[in-house]
C-alpha cells in the first residue's frame, strides 16, 4: 500500500512537472499569445508596401501593444497589400481619422504597426478601416535613393566649383 | 554476393517483424488504456525515475549551449540573439534527440533485461499457461508509459536546458536579461516547438518499441539478456539519429 502511494505520488509529480515545462514553452518562449476565445475586433488598413511585417505583429500606439496582426492579404481592387488587425477589447476608444504605419524595432527587429491616434470624436468599431497609412520602410530603396542624390549632388556641385576662381 | 543477399534477407526480416509486433501493440492499445494503473506503475518506472538524469543532463547541456553560443556569437557582436540561438537549438534538436538518448540508456536498457529475464526465467511462458497474454499484461503498460513519459522529458529538458543557459548568457557572461528573453520570444514560433513536440513522440514510440522488442524476443539465457540490452542501446540510438535527420529535413 505505502510502495503504490509512492509510487503514485512520484508519477504525480513527474506528470505536473512534464505538463508545466509544455506549457511554460509553448507560452513563455513563444510569440504567441493565447486569449480564451475571441476576444477583442478587428480593424484593418492597406498599405502600399508591408515589408517584413508578418501574421502576428504586434500592433501598438504610442509603444504599447494593443493588438496584434491577424492576416495579411493582396486586395487586387486597390492593388495595395491588406491588413487585418485583431485589437484587445479594452482599447476600443480608437479615433476614426486614425494613421497607421509599419515601424521596425531596432535596427535588426521585427516589423510592428504603429497606430497614431487622430483627432476624432467618433470611434473606429470592429470592421473599420483606417484610412490614413504610412509605408513600410524598405532598407534598400532608402539606401538607393541616398545614393543616387548624393551622386546626383556631386554632378551638380562640380559646375559650380568649376566656375570658383 | 551470396552473403550480400543472406545479410539484406535477415535485415528486411528484422524490419518485418518489428512492423508486426507494432501493430500487434496498437491492436492492444484501447484495451490497455482502461487498465490504466499498470500504464502508471510505467511511468513512474520509465518517467519519474529518469527525471534526475533527464534534469541535470539538461542543465548542463543549456549552460555548454550558452558558453559555446557566446563565444560563436560575440564573433559576430550579436550576443544578444543568445536567448533565440540557446531556446531554438534546444527545443528543435537537443531537447528531443538527447533525451531520446539518454532514455534508451537509463529507461530502455532497464524494460528491455526486465522483459528479457522474466523471458529467461519462463515467467513469460507461466503466463501463458494461465491464459493470461503476457503482451497485453507485461509489454504493453511498459510501451506506452514510455511512450506518454519521452514528450514530458523533452520538454523538462528543453525548460531546465534555456534556464542553464540563461544561467552562463546572463549571469556568467553578461548578457542583457531583457535581451536574452524578448529577442528568444520574438524569434521562436508555435511551430517549433511544435516540431519539437512532434518529434520527442515520435523518438518516444521509437525508443519504447526496440527496447520492448528486444527485450520480449530476446534469447532466455544470461547471455541473451545482456545482448538484448546492448542491442537495445545500439538500434535506439542509431534509429534515433537517423529518424531525427529525416524528420528535420520533412519538418524545416
Amino acid at each position: 500500500m505505502r510502495q503504490t502511494r509512492t509510487i503514485e505520488l512520484g508519477t504525480g509529480l513527474f506528470v505536473l512537472l512534464g505538463f508545466s515545462a509544455l506549457f511554460f514553452l509553448v507560452t513563455q518562449i513563444t510569440n504567441r499569445e493565447f486569449g480564451l476565445g475571441e476576444a477583442g475586433y478587428r480593424l484593418h488598413a492597406s498599405f502600399e508596401q508591408v515589408g517584413g511585417l508578418k501574421p502576428g505583429a504586434p500592433v501598438s500606439m504610442s509603444g504599447v501593444t494593443i493588438g496584434h496582426v491577424e492576416k495579411i492579404e493582396y486586395d487586387f481592387s486597390e492593388y495595395k497589400a491588406r491588413v487585418t488587425m485583431r485589437i484587445d477589447s479594452g482599447y476600443d476608444r480608437i479615433p476614426e481619422d486614425s494613421d497607421a504605419g509599419i515601424f521596425t524595432a531596432g535596427l535588426l527587429g521585427g516589423q510592428y504597426i504603429g497606430i497614431g491616434p487622430g483627432g476624432s470624436e467618433t470611434f473606429l468599431a470592429d470592421g473599420g478601416q483606417i484610412q490614413f497609412t504610412q509605408s513600410a520602410i524598405v532598407l534598400e530603396n532608402l539606401i538607393s535613393k541616398f545614393l543616387f542624390s548624393k551622386a546626383a549632388e556631386k554632378q551638380g556641385d562640380q559646375p559650380a566649383e568649376a566656375n570658383k576662381p | 554476393m551470396r552473403e550480400l543477399l543472406q545479410s539484406l534477407r535477415i535485415a528486411l526480416q528484422a524490419l518485418g517483424a518489428y512492423t508486426l509486433f507494432f501493430v500487434r501493440l496498437l491492436k492492444e492499445v484501447p484495451r490497455t488504456l482502461l487498465r490504466f494503473g499498470l500504464v502508471i506503475e510505467q511511468i513512474h518506472n520509465s518517467g519519474a525515475l529518469s527525471l534526475v538524469i533527464i534534469m541535470l543532463s539538461g542543465l548542463f547541456v543549456g549552460m555548454v549551449l550558452g558558453l559555446q553560443g557566446f563565444d560563436l556569437l560575440q564573433r559576430f557582436g550579436s550576443e544578444e540573439s543568445l536567448g533565440s540561438a540557446a531556446a531554438l537549438g534546444l527545443l528543435k534538436e537537443l531537447g528531443p534527440v538527447v533525451t531520446a538518448l539518454l532514455f534508451a540508456g537509463r529507461a530502455g536498457t532497464a524494460l528491455a533485461s526486465e522483459l528479457g529475464l522474466m523471458r529467461a526465467t519462463d515467467q513469460l511462458a507461466a503466463m501463458e499457461m494461465m491464459a493470461v497474454d503476457p503482451v497485453r499484461r507485461v509489454v504493453m503498460p511498459r510501451f506506452l508509459g514510455g511512450v506518454l513519459s519521452m514528450p514530458l522529458l523533452a520538454a523538462i529538458f528543453s525548460m531546465i536546458g534555456i534556464y542553464g543557459a540563461q544561467l552562463v548568457g546572463v549571469q556568467l557572461m553578461g548578457v542583457d536579461a531583457g535581451q536574452f528573453w524578448s529577442q528568444m520570444r520574438s524569434a521562436v514560433e508555435f511551430g517549433d516547438v511544435m516540431e519539437g513536440i512532434v518529434k520527442s513522440c515520435v523518438f518516444g514510440v521509437t525508443c519504447s518499441l526496440i527496447a520492448v522488442y528486444e527485450g520480449y524476443h530476446s534469447v532466455p539465457t544470461a547471455e541473451g539478456v545482456g545482448a538484448a540490452t546492448t542491442r537495445t542501446v545500439v538500434i535506439s540510438s542509431v534509429v534515433v539519429l537517423l529518424l531525427d535527420y529525416m524528420l528535420t529535413a520533412v519538418m524545416l
